[in-house]
């Protein structure tokens, strides 16, 4: 075996396109042996499709890989392991149904006089079992054991067909810090072996805990790579985020007509375990308040839980004074809530209605059942915002999914307005969408908030926040950490704040 | 107008089997009046077709939620041996109506309470009362063929109304009310929400699991009356075989009505002339003297036959050999396959 810190796997000017769109646009990749490696970006940087493409279950459109110096073109994930390179997906890929021992030697048994020696493969497993600590029964079916053993039972396995080079998917998304630190000391120990392992992870704690070397992708591009000790928390941050802090936006004059009395919609230590810890939250008619926070601080589930889509287990609603429960959208809704989710296609459109019908849905569903809008009204309906949003093509009745992203983003939107929303609570209502309907988007989300509607704006664009909220939450680790008002609305001070962990809080 | 076009293509395979039919039978699609009802081969289609077309309306509405009601047949078993046994024992006739319907209906709400609030499949939901119906409807009758003498209720199955047979004018008026009823009120719109995304649809508020339930309780409802029928034309409930593999041909009357079983768009018309098309090719090939042996054999074909014909693949690959062969000028299409680079982000 090479020794520690030699290049192993190279991978140089990677390209890859979907459908004429670029997912990863010239990306380098170095991986020494014995380091691990984090690759870290937001959704849709192409981590995922770079990590296919090295382990065989894509092919590249350009580019070279190399191993131990030598051109490499693993065509199948099969090849990959022959190559010695292996993977443990974000879904751990094993059969909950058969046994530890069948489940590592899956499609390799040993064989007998051509059948399946099962005493053999059980001391095999045993055996390889134990180098990792685990004392399980080989014979004990796979769902009888935690997550986090099943997980370090699928890097087991992935070691052993592979052996030299090992990508994990979020490994540890679904463990407690426990089952995190005993995973962890198995990758230590396999690091100490040789091994070298490309983690990807969104949990930017976890990296600073294991990480010798991280590299960053944004929007298909390789924007860094540093030794950990190079790249502190605040920098990787705003490579993440792509933005340069010194490059500073001013702080716009938000004339902000905010009243000073108490707040229409008032959320007190509101939070649902596993899910957002208690937060208070105040929101005032004609304010936006922008929240904050990179993937996986609890932002899309904050939404979840203001539009009673989540059950909140602990905590009080209020609105205009009275107390409330939020048990379901409908709940919500009945008390003017409309909510545009951040998975336009699963949550948001209605994929063969039409725009006219997508648009009426949440008044008719509001009005039931038994009072329909008639034809007449729901074109007229429909025609109004199809105008007022410049939707495209202005065809009511084309099926809504033969629509751009954004205009099907500017129809969702149509859907809340024709309900005369009071507060309106938008997950990533920019995302993923060309440049001129976004700023249309940002254009109308100014406009109701001077027409006195409450918003709440999640969003990963820091500028957007900037340019429309007053006042930004911003969310780490699941938590509400800090609330920035006034002259604190900058994209440094939130930036600085999304990087700070849940524990240097206060 | 874009009604019309919507059910162009069963309308065609409608012409197209009767046509076919004609060629082998002459004199088939004669029709004539006497002792004051209408009598001819095209009529006795429509009294035939009543069970299957009845079925269709509330399969339909089922699988527009993206669901299916494989108990249908089964619920015709139950209703039909509670009809007969009530009728038996000389109750009114209101109360054989109300109670057979109550059953109906009853069934319905416990297909729909699987599916919608312990969000079983819809498929084994409605398995369980396909197995079961039969059985219950097996202890209801005591295991015989239980007949029964009653001009009043057999009016059902053999009377006329204005010259039109009962059965014809029981599915007529069924599929105009519900039509009415799901397009006249919003029902219609939220059903195919549903179905087409059911949890973007619970994201604005549309109450899902009452439309479920609801869709199933009318599947219920038309079984109920699909199984009094029978009944009442045979004088007599036969809990082995009344309504006996009909769930099928149910399904496959929407099927031919062009509603998708991955659910959202319906056609309650669409599925009505499918359930005529199914009975003209069982008259008719029973008319035309071919061997009764090949009867299944010449319905499958016919069957294949229509939904190649109305399969998106197909069509698309049509519309493609119109495009590459010049008549440029149907342009608008709506099948945007450049657009789909677009839209996988």
């Amino acid at each position: 075996m090479a020794e520690h810190g030699a290049v192993l796997l190279e991978a140089r000017g990677i390209d890859k396109s979907f459908f004429n769109v670029k997912v990863l646009d010239g990306v380098d990749l170095t991986l020494r042996t014995g380091e691990i490696h984090a690759l870290l970006g937001e959704n849709g940087a192409g981590k995922s499709t770079l990590v296919k493409i090295l382990t065989g279950a894509y092919r590249r459109d350009a580019g070279t890989l190399r191993l131990a110096g030598e051109e490499i073109e693993p065509l199948s994930v099969a090849e990959a392991q022959a190559l010695s390179i292996g993977t443990v997906y974000q879904e751990v890929n094993l059969l909950d149904n058969l046994t530890v021992a069948e489940n590592l030697y899956l499609g390799r048994q040993p064989l007998r006089f051509g059948m399946v020696d099962r005493r053999r493969m059980r001391a095999d497993a045993r055996a390889l079992l134990a180098r990792y600590g685990l004392d399980v029964d080989p014979d004990e079916t796979l769902s009888a054991y935690s997550v986090a053993i099943r997980q370090v039972i699928a890097i087991a396995r992935a070691v052993d067909l592979s052996g030299r080079v090992l990508f994990l998917d979020e490994p540890t998304a679904s463990l407690d810090a426990r089952e995190v630190e005993m995973v962890f000391s198995i990758l230590r120990r396999l690091r100490a072996e040789g091994l070298s392992i490309v983690i990807i992870t969104h949990f930017l704690d976890q990296v600073y805990a294991i990480a010798d070397r991280i590299t960053v992708l944004r929007n298909g591009r390789m924007v860094g790579s540093a030794a950990i000790a190079d790249l502190p928390r605040r920098d990787l941050v705003s490579l993440m985020l792509g933005r340069e802090l010194e490059a500073e936006t001013h702080r716009r004059p938000v004339e902000v007509a905010v009243d000073d009395g108490p707040a229409a919609f008032r959320f007190r230590n509101f939070g649902r375990r596993g899910s957002v810890r208690p937060f208070d939250m105040d929101i005032r008619h004609g304010e936006v308040i922008g929240i904050a926070g990179l993937l996986g601080s609890g932002r899309s589930e904050t939404a979840f839980l203001l539009f009673g889509i989540d059950k909140a287990d602990s905590g009080t609603v209020e609105i205009d004074g009275k107390p409330v429960t939020l048990s379901s959208p409908v709940d919500a809704i009945s008390h003017g809530f409309g909510f545009c989710p951040e998975e336009r296609k699963t949550d948001g459109i209605v994929a063969d209605l039409s725009v006219r019908e997508n648009i009426v849905l949440a008044l008719q569903a509001r009005r039931g059942w038994a009072r329909p809008i008639g034809y007449r009204e729901s074109l007229a309906l429909a025609e109004h915002y199809i105008k007022a949003l410049d939707i495209r093509p202005p065809d009511p009745e084309r099926p809504i999914k033969f629509l751009s992203g954004g205009n099907q983003q500017k129809a969702i939107l149509a859907r809340w307005l024709a309900t005369d929303p009071r507060l309106l609570i938008l997950d990533e209502p920019t995302r993923g969408i060309d440049i001129g309907a976004h700023a249309e988007i940002i254009r109308l989300i100014e406009k109701l908030r001077e027409e006195g509607v409450a918003l709440v704006v999640i969003s990963s664009e820091i500028e957007e926040l900037v340019a429309y909220a007053s006042r930004v939450v911003v969310l780490s680790d699941r938590t509400h950490l800090r609330e920035l008002t006034g002259d604190e609305i900058n994209a440094a001070t939130i930036v600085n704040a999304m990087a700070m962990a849940a524990g240097e809080a206060a | 107008m874009r009604k019309l076009k919507r059910l162009a293509p069963q309308i065609v395979a409608l012409v197209l089997v009767l046509f076919a039919v004609t060629l082998a039978v002459p004199g088939f699609l004669s029709i004539s009046v006497q002792n004051g009802r209408l009598y001819g081969s095209l009529v006795d289609i429509c009294v035939r077709a009543a069970p299957v077309a009845l079925l269709a309306i509330g399969m339909t509405l089922v699988i527009a939620t993206r669901g299916i009601d494989l108990s249908v047949g089964a619920v015709m078993a139950i209703t039909g041996a509670i009809a007969a046994t009530l009728v038996a024992d000389n109750q009114p006739l209101v109360v054989v109506l109300l109670v057979s319907l109550g059953i109906g209906l009853a069934c319905g709400l416990w297909n729909g309470a699987l599916v919608a609030l312990l969000d079983l499949q819809p498929i084994i939901a409605t398995l369980i009362l396909m197995v079961a119906g039969r059985g219950i409807a097996q202890l209801v009758t005591g295991g015989t063929i239980l007949t029964f003498n009653d001009p009043a209720f057999s009016f059902i199955g053999s009377g006329a109304l204005f010259g039109v047979p009962m059965p014809v004018l029981i599915w007529l008026v069924a599929g105009l009310v519900v039509g009415l009823v799901v397009r006249r009120s919003a029902l219609g719109l939220l059903i195919e929400a549903v179905g087409v995304n059911r949890r973007a649809s619970s994201l604005v508020g549309v109450r899902s699991r009452f439309l479920i339930v609801a869709a199933y309780a009318i599947s219920g409802l038309c079984a109920a009356l699909a199984g009094m029928i029978v009944t009442a034309d045979i004088h007599g409930a036969d809990a082995n075989n009344a309504g006996l593999w009909l769930e099928l041909d149910a399904i496959l009357a929407v099927v031919i009505g062009g509603t998708s079983l991955s659910g959202g768009r319906f056609s309650i018309t669409a599925s009505l002339i499918g359930a005529l098309i199914i009975q003209s090719l069982n008259t008719g090939i029973l008319m035309s003297g071919w061997p009764p042996e090949f009867n299944l054999i010449v319905k499958a074909a016919a069957i294949v036959v229509i939904l190649t014909l109305q399969s998106p693949t197909v069509a698309t690959a049509l519309s493609g050999l119109r495009a590459t062969f010049g008549s440029a000028s149907r342009s608008n299409s709506h099948e945007p396959t450049g657009k789909a680079g677009a839209r996988a982000k």
